[in-house]
């Protein structure tokens, strides 16, 4: 008895202290990433390349979406918006919904799983290959050539494919509202564009989708790069890349939420 | 892949990416409606605002003329203070008349404002004088019902019988 417990509280003391330490690893790792970012807009084409396989990549995924999260919220908005009898606040829901929150998080949570995946599972592999261990035997330094451009373009692509998501969410809310159910056009668009207001919402939305993007390109590339050199690891990391900046999307989400709308009536 | 082609793609995704912020910006949010034109600022005092929120529309004759910048309450006067900022292309007389309406029956609500005759034309940090309270909608019933009790009162009987 007196020893299972003893176990059972050790276990959860290296629970604690292991997950402080890779705390602070990841907090290290990233200062460095940060601080070796130079050749990555020095030479940018190494940034570019990224893009092209986080974001241009991810295009299809977020738009066909960004779509159906539209369409649905027109049909659901319409449904609800209905019973008040004031179905032409439909484009004010589908565009506040859509470009406070729905943008930048269901946006970041695909590109979790799309990008961030991704980008674990290669520099898991370049580690396991022992790949980063060549660059650093030819003074290549793998954090500046490897990791800093992948993180600049993943915090280059989040924003603007939350702006896509939202925007052709906004699009499918039109398509339901207006063409299939036949809501007003005039009092859906002059409507929206009487209660988003630029600063308060869509700029609101960008930050988030900034801060969202620094999240989860950093958790990935730390993922990737803190990966055991095994195929177990590297499967391992992968999944606790999804988990992990899943988690600290809709955490992040909270705390940006309370102090960008919170404190308002 | 080569390198022009990733360019190419990523310069389309950058530029896509760009145009539905503009999007936003212009077709989802106000940006297009009241943008780079000055704006000035009067104050107006009101007894009672209803649900009066600041960015409610400012109209005259029914067209968007500015926005209600803050709504505060003053502790001298125990009255509520609107300031209201006013697009610097519409001049308004001195005795405007600035009303709280509400926008269809259970809508939002905003301020209307009525010219007057004056020469004097409003300028930057000038008081509005003449206002009218928003409705209450508690108020209307209660004077509703107590016109009605009044009505009963004079046919007496059958109204209370029932």
């Amino acid at each position: 008895m007196r020893k299972g417990v003893g176990l059972g509280l050790r276990g959860l003391g290296h629970i604690s202290v292991n997950a402080i330490w890779r705390l602070g690893y990841f907090s290290r790792f990233f200062i460095a990433t940060l601080f070796y970012s130079g050749p990555s807009f020095r030479r940018f084409f190494l940034t570019v390349r990224e893009i092209y396989f986080t974001g241009v990549l991810s295009l299809v995924i977020i738009l066909v979406s960004g779509l159906f999260v539209g369409m649905v919220l027109g049909f659901q908005g319409f449904n609800t918006l209905q019973r008040y009898g004031s179905e032409e606040a439909l484009g004010v829901m589908v565009a506040l919904s859509l470009v406070r929150e729905l943008g930048p998080v269901v946006a970041a949570l695909l590109f979790a799983s799309r990008a961030g995946s991704a980008i674990t599972a290669e520099i898991g592999l370049m580690k396991a290959t022992e790949q980063l261990a060549a660059m650093e035997m030819m003074a290549v330094n793998p954090i500046a050539r490897v990791v800093a451009p992948r993180f600049w373009a993943g915090v280059i692509s989040m924003p603007l494919l939350a702006a896509m998501f939202s925007a052709m969410g906004v699009f499918g809310g039109y398509l339901v509202g207006v063409v299939m159910i036949g809501v007003d056009e005039g009092a859906f668009w002059s409507q929206m564009q009487s209660a988003v207001d630029f600063h308060e919402d869509i700029v609101n939305g960008v930050i988030k989708s900034v801060v969202f993007g620094i999240a989860v390109t950093s958790i990935a590339v730390f993922e990737g790069y803190d990966a055991p050199p095994t195929a177990e690891g590297v499967s391992g990391a992968t999944t606790r890349t999804v988990v992990t900046s899943s988690l600290a999307v809709l955490a992040l989400d909270f705390i940006l939420t309370a102090f960008m709308f919170g404190g308002k009536g | 892949m080569e390198r022009a082609k990733i360019d190419l793609w990523v310069g389309i995704f950058v530029a896509a990416g760009i145009a539905a912020l503009f999007i936003l910006a212009l077709k989802v949010g106000n940006m297009g409606n009241f943008g780079s034109g000055g704006t000035y600022s009067i104050n107006a005092y009101f007894e009672n605002i209803g649900g009066l929120k600041p960015r409610a529309p400012v109209k005259s004759a029914g067209v968007v003329v500015g926005r209600v910048a803050e709504v505060r309450f003053d502790n001298q006067r125990f009255e509520a203070l609107v300031t209201l900022d006013i697009d610097q292309n519409y001049k308004f007389p001195k005795d405007t008349i600035a009303n709280i309406l509400t926008a269809g029956l259970l809508g939002e609500q905003y301020i209307g404002l009525e010219a007057g005759g004056d020469e004097a034309m409003l300028k930057n940090g000038d008081k509005v004088t003449h206002t009218q309270d928003a409705v209450v909608l508690e108020k209307l019933i209660g004077q509703f019902l107590y016109n009605k009790a009044a009505e009963g009162e004079d046919k007496k009987g059958s109204e209370s019988s029932k």
